[in-house]
């Protein structure tokens, strides 16, 4: 399991079990978490899910896609360290992961 | 005026009903609520059914909206395998299909739509299906694999994905079209052409303009599709994909305005204050067109998810979205974005051969629909040309070394 704290834009914190293999957006939706809509469900297709991650984990979460570099472009307030977080395998190595979910993702 | 201990009854447990259970809670719905649903496990996603899941991607896990403990945690009634009977507004109660009656004081209709089934011969055969559900797709999983033939009745989207899964699968697989181009009900001509490329480049065989007259089976089992020119396809599986129809009898019956889907306003409500409806049985407004539609897709089900219980819940409406839907086959991603009603003309940006393109529909300079392919600039930026009515100068919107972010400048 992977421990992964996610922070909502008001500084609330949820630190979640996620079983690896889900996605840090299915952590959070499975388990009711505000701050992150996914509506097409993790097919790349929305940019809903958006988050940013803790600058010392951005690296370990990977590289963006060519279509998620594309759909993130199009969000607001995209960063750095913005990730769709559909596209972000959970593994044992995100366990301690953080993420700050933006003010909406509409 | 909202009343925070309201029992909310909401029939049919699709992705509406999942999603508006959900978003009552969120919102703070504090009364009870009932969710009942015809199939035998919580909400979930249909879209991977015919990609994902049939692939071997997903499993039901991965697909359920949220885990079956979450709607107990949250003081959720979810009573599934139980199918609403009867509705009666003068007592606000349903009867269900088991015998008890509910009580209501507030009801949401998401019975959605179900699978049209061909009326011809040879139609429940065993082998012959469609895909709508959870066991719709683990009967048509089965049935496909390396060397078995599948045919497909109907190239629309369900078609062409189960074809395109088919084939990562390694089956032989004939689509069988009844107009004379794919997707006709939903996508333009170039977008039709650019689909049969692409299937027949992946090994797909077509049949357009065809009609399909029977099923032909051995033992019960489906061997065959007959056509009306005699020929016959064989197969070792048919799945009939021809389009879905509003469960709206229940609210016919009960005498809801009803026009192929229960009639709604903006705030999903129908023609009785107390009940609302959503999804895919919704006739509903579309202000950006000026006119009604039903549509089918999970964007329309969540957002009217949202409309109804803000308005339950007495938050303000939420703003208009713009429609759109997405569909993804082999390597290709379709994003399209609005409905090409009143169009005028049609603008092309970027390359069909490369498989990186988008259709832009135009009434004058204003983009009413954008289908993109592999293009989520195009997708994305429409969405926002659509909503906000900004025209477009054609000429910068046809050139793709102006990027989509001037375009809308």
């Amino acid at each position: 399991m992977a421990k992964i704290t996610y922070v909502e834009h008001n500084g609330t914190e949820h630190v979640i079990d996620v079983k690896p293999g889900l996605s840090v957006m299915e952590g959070a939706v499975k388990n009711n978490i505000p701050g992150i809509d996914a509506d097409c469900g993790g097919a790349c297709a929305c940019a809903t899910c958006h988050v940013y991650v803790d600058p010392e984990w951005l690296a370990k979460t990977g590289t963006r896609s060519a279509m998620e570099e594309s759909m993130l472009d199009f969000a607001d307030g995209v960063e750095e360290n913005s990730r769709l977080s559909c596209q972000i395998k959970v593994t044992d190595e995100l366990d301690g992961l953080v993420v700050t979910m933006p003010e909406s993702q509409h | 005026m909202s009343n925070p201990a309201a029992h909310v009854v909401i029939l049919g447990a699709g992705h509406a009903g999942g999603t508006a259970a959900a978003l009552l809670r969120q919102y703070g719905h504090e009364g009870p609520i009932t969710l009942v649903g015809e199939e035998p496990i919580p909400p979930y996603q249909r879209p991977p059914l015919s990609k994902a899941w049939l692939k071997g991607e997903a499993d039901a896990d991965s697909l359920a909206l949220k885990p079956l403990e979450f709607y107990a945690e949250n003081g959720i009634d979810f009573r599934p395998g139980v199918k609403a009977a009867q509705l009666r507004r003068g007592d606000k109660t349903v009867v269900l299909s088991d015998g008890q009656t509910l009580s209501y004081d507030i009801l949401i209709l998401a019975t959605g739509a179900r699978a049209i089934a061909l009326p011809i011969p040879g139609a429940d055969l065993a082998g012959v299906m469609a895909l709508r559900t959870a066991a719709d797709a683990e009967q048509l999983k089965a049935a496909v694999g390396p060397g078995k033939r599948l045919a497909v009745v109907g190239g629309g989207y369900i078609g062409l994905e189960v074809a395109a899964s088919g084939r990562a699968l390694g089956a032989e697989v004939t689509v069988l079209e009844r107009e004379t181009r794919l997707l006709a009900r939903v996508a333009c001509e170039q977008l039709s052409t650019f689909f049969r490329d692409y299937h027949e480049k992946h090994g797909v065989t077509f049949e357009l303009g065809c009609s399909v007259t029977g099923f032909e089976g051995k033992d019960g089992r489906v061997t065959g599709v007959t056509l009306a020119d005699g020929r016959t396809i064989a197969c070792d599986a048919a799945v009939v994909g021809v389009g879905a129809a509003p469960n709206d009898e229940i609210a016919k019956d009960a005498g809801l305005e009803c026009a192929r889907g229960v009639v709604v306003d903006l705030d999903a409500r129908t023609s009785d204050p107390d009940i609302f409806a959503i999804g895919d049985v919704a006739h509903r407004p579309m202000p950006i067109y000026d006119r009604m539609f039903r549509m089918e897709s999970v964007p329309n089900a969540l957002e009217q998810a949202k409309q109804a219980a803000s308005a339950i819940t007495g938050r303000p409406r939420p703003p208009g979205e713009c429609p759109w839907q997405w569909s993804d086959q082999y390597d290709l991603k379709l994003q399209i974005a609005g409905y090409a009603f009143d169009v005028d003309e049609i603008v092309v940006r970027g390359d069909p051969a490369a498989a990186k393109f988008a259709v832009f529909h135009l009434k004058g300079n204003q983009v009413q629909a954008v289908e993109a392919i592999n293009a989520p600039p195009e997708f994305m930026m429409g969405k926002q040309l659509i909503l906000n009515r900004k025209p477009v100068d054609k000429t910068k919107l046809a050139d793709p070394t102006v990027s989509m972010k001037e375009v809308a400048a």
